[in-house]
């Protein structure tokens, strides 16, 4: 534990720390460009310059020097500012004075730093340097006449995203970022780079030119497109929402998202469903809310009720359904749409229970029947981190596919669970950190969850302090379902076997329809996809930024997003048209506000209250006697990009499925 | 160099897309590769794209370069991103992005070889029909101007191929060019009648005792 002195200040910095990390310990400010504290350090901006002694009598990079006892740094000398407004200078040397049309301007280190640090004028008479333009995707936009080489990008690329597709050519003067023969970056997690590019080379594409960073206005969410639970800031204008960007919680997203993550939101405005429409002679009918009620009504469905929930819901909207299908006396409720049946009698038992921070740590991983870099994409860059600064080693049963790490692809054979060969049971005998990661395609697979769960026995993975038996699931609304009790022990064929006269579908859009041909079909939600095609009545609710709610992700942490924007037209929040429901159907649901809803949701469910911890669901696993599955393990995600309805309204998604999964081109207009 | 294009992909995929190792340099990269520890083969790239660039040669009878198909097939060898490879193929000079000729003319243009008169040098090669960072019709020579080659001390100097031409002058140049265009190869080196290596012109000026022998100078002190 190094002590050192900043500007008088004595810290004590643990081992391994750099001058910098003393600096910002003693509450100073360092100017960085090249310095990002997850990624490794290169050293090459030369902006963190400070003094220390005992070393050369002149100014250090503190990112790139460890921190030694009794060191003596000073960040505040007239060297150090001087080394600052050099360093300012010769960056702004080749770089544009665009900032008024820069995506950038506005949240822009290198303005700020120049502003804070910089010298306030150039003596620099010569020619600019300039840089063609580098096509990197669908996703990032390129002015790499603005780049400064901080080449935090390019370490990105490599460590995190695990795509080595961004890197530098040529040399000195003539050095140009750029990603291989200027192809897609092809890969999920490409909008980070958006994110850490210090000035304008790097923005958004589908963001350009749309908004400036102080017209909007910023929101804490929590992401749908997937059970991570990504923490996201979810930025509007008027009614729009014009970009979402990830916040750091270093126990779920650390500070990633992915690509569907921030850009489905364009889908936020296509193919809204902004009034009440009814099927009339076979022809769905522009309504309004009274008449589609009345149609709700008429069914006279009586204890034949059923509600579905959807991908992207959240708790407060499935609780409201839960309640009015309750109080009319049925208790069918299923959210896994699409079939899945696997036993959820112990909720611990299809958690992600190491939780999604500990991945770093597991030593030997094996994944079932998963597309972990499509399923969960920031689960994919833990197991990756493993094997990366751990060396952990990756096993895989299924599709083989690149998950950016080198895995030993045991086959795709659902059989491989039961009866796993020897390599891979010696790996796990030996692993002091064993984990085992099961996914949506092994869970549809009969007999796969009960063998999986064998292996906790098997392989030891429940250890003091540590249990290595996770489950991934790929749906926002998938372990708040279960918690509200959404799981038929059949599935959703329990449900359609059931026939219930009236069937309520929260934004279910996965569901095979033709299952449900007897039952009058209300679609609850906000998209016009496949739900609403088929349903009776569609009643119009808000999208997930429209709406404050709870989401629990895939390792059980409870997460609470605030509302953001406001819906189109008529709709309206899903708790109230349950409540609305409830007086037209002549039940009582016991809430007359959204507070209250969430107030009877928790008292039903207390883990549910408890924001940003992992509910606990106690560790128990059911008794899933010997099963022999077989027959190979499907993959769940088929394109990645599109994967709900709103990502499908999106055109950027839709470009993105296009151009990286499916190889079409693109003609770039000319500027 | 930061605005030389690739050339055009298709042909060059076309024509390159096949390269693999003769026989004799198959057998060449796998003894360089085994100088670098297990784990480390990647730092092999350099050696192997010099390899690649002079089989490129080769085959195309002039001094190599290296097609992008050519990078990739030896970043493949090496398991190491593309881009890994490409990057360090562009930052040298040595290793040529677009094709040159038989003859690729390196003069050196820094300040000792300028002061020295490489601007003679750069004139003479001129009026012989070359022009910087082009190659002449006739395929035999591509022209480019380069930073110290380290023979300052027998200034100025071009480097043609592998070979160094030193102490040149106008008409020197000319001689060394006509000789390749005539398909002779001109003696390399120093260029001064009389001169063998860098020692100085006109006899030794200090330590010329040591000119015979092993002269220990400590008694003179």
């Amino acid at each position: 534990m190094p002590k050192v002195t900043v500007d008088g200040i004595e810290v004590e910095v643990p081992a391994g720390a750099t001058v910098l990390q003393a600096c910002e310990a003693a509450g100073k400010e360092i100017p960085r460009f090249c310095y990002h504290e997850r990624l490794s350090i290169a050293g090459n901006c030369r902006m963190c310059l400070v003094e220390v002694s005992p070393g050369p009598p002149k100014p250090q990079a503190s990112c790139a020097l460890p921190a030694a006892d009794n060191q003596v740094i000073r960040t505040d000398t007239q060297m150090v500012r001087h080394a600052r407004e050099g360093v300012m200078e010769f960056l702004l040397i080749n770089h544009p004075l665009d900032c008024p049309i820069c995506d950038q301007g506005g949240e822009c280190d290198l303005q700020d730093q120049s502003v804070a640090y910089g010298k306030g004028h150039s003596r620099y008479d010569e020619n600019k340097r300039a840089v063609t333009e580098k096509y990197m995707g669908p996703i990032v936009k390129t002015v790499m006449t603005r780049c400064i080489h901080c080449t935090r990008c390019v370490r990105f690329a490599e460590e995190v995203a695990g795509v080595e597709s961004i890197g530098a050519i040529y040399r000195g003067e003539n050095m140009q970022i750029t990603s291989y023969l200027e192809q897609a970056v092809n890969s999920e997690l490409s909008g980070n780079v958006v994110d850490l590019c210090p000035v304008g080379a790097l923005t958004s594409k589908p963001y350009a030119f749309e908004a400036r960073p102080w017209e909007l206005s910023k929101t804490p969410g929590i992401d749908v497109m997937d059970a991570v639970g990504t923490n996201i800031r979810i930025d509007v204008r008027g009614r729009q929402v014009m970009r979402v960007l990830p916040r750091i919680n270093d126990d779920v997203n650390e500070e990633w998202a992915h690509d569907k993550t921030r850009h489905h939101i364009d889908g936020l405005m296509e193919r809204r469903l902004d009034r009440p429409w009814v099927r009339r002679d076979g022809k769905l009918q522009s309504a309004t809310w009274a008449e589609a009620f009345e149609a709700i009504r008429a069914v006279n469905a009586g204890s034949s009720v059923a509600a579905i929930a959807g991908d992207l819901v959240d708790c407060e909207t499935m609780f409201a359904a839960k309640t009015l299908v309750n109080a009319l006396g049925s208790t069918m409720l299923e959210g896994r749409q699409t079939g899945l049946s696997y036993d959820v009698s112990s909720l611990s038992a299809v958690n992600f229970n190491t939780t999604i921070a500990r991945v770093e740590e597991a030593d030997v991983i094996l994944l079932i029947g998963t597309n972990l870099r499509w399923e969960a994409s920031l689960i994919n860059t833990r197991v990756r981190k493993a094997v990366w600064r751990r060396r952990a080693k990756v096993f895989a049963i299924g599709q083989e596919v690149d998950l950016t790490y080198r895995a030993e692809w045991l086959g795709n054979d659902a059989a491989l669970i039961a009866k796993l060969p020897k390599t891979v049971t010696d790996a796990f005998a030996k692993a002091e950190r064993p984990m085992v990661i099961v996914g949506g395609g092994a869970l549809a697979v009969t007999g796969a969850q009960a063998a999986a769960q064998a292996l906790v026995k098997t392989l030891n993975l429940v250890r003091d302090d540590w249990n290595g038996f996770n489950v991934v699931h790929m749906a926002a609304a998938r372990m708040g379902s279960l918690m509200l009790g959404y799981a038929q022990s059949g599935g959703i064929a329990d449900i359609t076997a059931a026939a219930p006269k009236l069937a309520f579908f929260l934004g279910a859009d996965e569901v095979d329809f033709a299952n449900f041909d007897k039952s009058f079909k209300v679609f609850v939600g906000h998209h016009g996809d496949k739900g609403a095609h088929a349903a009776d009545v569609i009643l119009p609710a808000v999208a997930w930024p429209e709406k404050a709610g709870t989401y629990v992700n895939t390792e059980g942490r409870v997460q609470v997003a605030e509302r953001a924007a406001f819906a189109p037209g008529d709709a309206r929040e899903d708790w109230s048209i349950f409540r609305a429901l409830a007086d037209v159907l002549g039940v009582n649901v016991g809430f007359d506000s959204f507070d209250a809803c969430r107030a009877s949701m928790i008292a039903a469910v207390p883990a549910l209250g408890r924001e940003g911890e992992i509910a606990d669901y106690g560790w128990s696993l059911p008794k899933g006697g010997t099963a022999k599955p077989s027959g190979p393990i499907p993959s769940p995600v088929k394109d990645f990009y599109l994967t709900n309805a709103i990502a499908r309204a999106s055109a950027t998604m839709q470009r993105c499925s296009a151009e990286l999964l499916h190889g079409e081109t693109f003609e770039e207009a000319a500027e | 160099m930061a605005d030389v294009a690739f050339p055009d992909e298709a042909e060059t995929r076309a024509r390159w897309g096949n390269f693999a190792w003769t026989a004799e340099n198959a057998a060449q990269a796998t003894k360089i590769i085994a100088r670098y520890p297990a784990g480390r083969q990647r730092s092999a790239i350099m050696p192997l794209l010099d390899l690649a660039q002079r089989q490129v040669g080769a085959e195309t009878q002039t001094q190599g370069w290296l097609p992008v198909p050519v990078i990739e097939y030896v970043a493949a060898q090496l398991d190491m991103p593309f881009i890994r490879a490409l990057e360090v193929a562009t930052f040298y000079t040595m290793y040529n992005m677009a094709p040159v000729a038989r003859y690729h003319v390196q003069v050196c243009g820094t300040t000792p070889c300028m002061l020295r008169g490489s601007d003679d040098v750069m004139a003479a090669c001129k009026n012989k029909g070359l022009i910087k960072g082009k190659t002449t019709p006739d395929g035999l020579f591509t022209l480019t101007e380069v930073e110290c080659m380290g023979n300052c001390s027998s200034a100025p100097m071009v480097q043609i191929n592998d070979d160094n031409y030193e102490d040149l002058d106008y008409d020197r140049t000319v001689a060394i060019l006509d000789a390749l265009a005539a398909g002779e190869t001109p003696k390399p080196g120093t260029q001064e009648p009389g001169r063998h290596t860098v020692e100085p012109l006109g006899g030794p000026t200090t330590l010329k005792e040591m000119v015979s022998g092993n002269h220990d100078y400590r008694g003179d002190w």
